[in-house]
């Protein structure tokens, strides 16, 4: 069962980590939505450290609004940036309320 | 070289390399050698995986995108599940997890791998050279559309632009647009426009201007 579904407004976790986790700087911190929930795969943590049987899980497609990643960004307001990110570097955002 | 020494062929490189293997090629060397010695693999099995990738191009892509264009249906199952791409007869080697991209006339697409070089490669063939490059991976999410012009692709700007930084476990393909013109084309002669460059949506597939 995935945490979190298509639509569903996301933070992608902040960490100062070392070692590899498949989730650029430029990204950390962002907020963006789910564009697709895909499947569970053996997570880059320990993939990178030789340990097949190691933590798996789901991996999403989350759409991320180019305005909101880089100020001063010259380009439409529709223009995005989409990227994969597993479960465990997400964050559930509080939809704000009016 | 002496002044006396013309060769009817320009100079180039030696092709002979004196340098030592580096420590990550004498590790692989090390680790192969073992395989081989203790059963695992054979030297043929470790030949013809290499003859594969090396064999794999963008043609393969090419006839994916081809076919899609003439058949609906086809079309939609492979938008739905990019595995349907390896129905072609296609070797997916290293199991690639593909995610297609339909460009339309509102939304273009594009791909880069920021950390890497990730890349479809079983249908695309091996990555060029840029786009394992530091200069496109970083420009290419901070400023597509000026880095979109350097390929001499200009967007319209009502056309939206979205880039895939394909980082993790999926790999993409772009699907371009069937250029206008082409409505009678038979389904090999579509797949001729449709080059690597148009499937990492650098660029878009033209009909060559016929001879004046």
């Amino acid at each position: 069962m995935s945490a979190f579904a298509a639509g569903q407004a996301v933070r992608i976790a902040d960490r100062l980590t070392i070692g590899h986790t498949r989730v650029p700087s430029y990204v950390r911190g962002a907020k963006g939505t789910i564009e697709r929930v895909l499947r569970e795969f053996l997570i880059p943590e320990d993939d990178a450290f030789g340990r097949p049987h190691g933590r798996r899980q789901t991996l999403y497609r989350v759409r991320l609004a180019a305005h909101d990643l880089w100020p001063r960004y010259r380009g439409l307001a529709s223009d995005e940036v989409q990227i994969e990110i597993y479960e465990h570097w997400l964050e559930p955002v509080e939809e704000a309320k009016q | 070289m002496s002044e006396s020494h013309d060769h009817e062929h320009g100079e180039h490189a030696p092709i002979q390399t004196h340098e030592t293997p580096g420590e990550w090629e004498v590790l692989e060397i090390a680790v192969r050698e073992l395989a081989i010695e203790k059963g695992l693999i054979t030297a043929d099995d470790h030949r013809r995986l290499l003859e594969g990738i090396d064999g794999a191009s963008p043609m393969l892509g090419a006839r994916v995108v081809a076919r899609a264009w003439v058949d609906g249906d086809y079309k939609r199952r492979l938008l739905a599940d990019g595995s349907v791409a390896f129905e072609l007869g296609i070797d997916n080697y290293d199991r690639t997890n593909l995610i297609v991209l339909e460009n339309t006339p509102q939304v273009h697409n594009f791909v880069v791998c920021t950390l890497c070089s990730c890349y479809p490669r079983p249908i695309l063939g091996l990555p060029p050279d840029w786009y394992k490059s530091p200069s496109y991976r970083s420009r290419a999410v901070r400023w597509p559309r000026a880095v979109l012009a350097e390929f001499g692709t200009v967007l319209p700007d009502d056309v939206s632009v979205r880039i895939h930084d394909s980082t993790a476990d999926m790999r993409y393909l772009v699907m371009p647009m069937r250029p206008a013109g082409t409505e009678d084309w038979s389904e090999e002669e579509l797949a001729k426009l449709v080059t690597r460059d148009t499937m990492i949506g650098v660029t878009v597939p033209r009909v060559p201007s016929p001879p004046a």
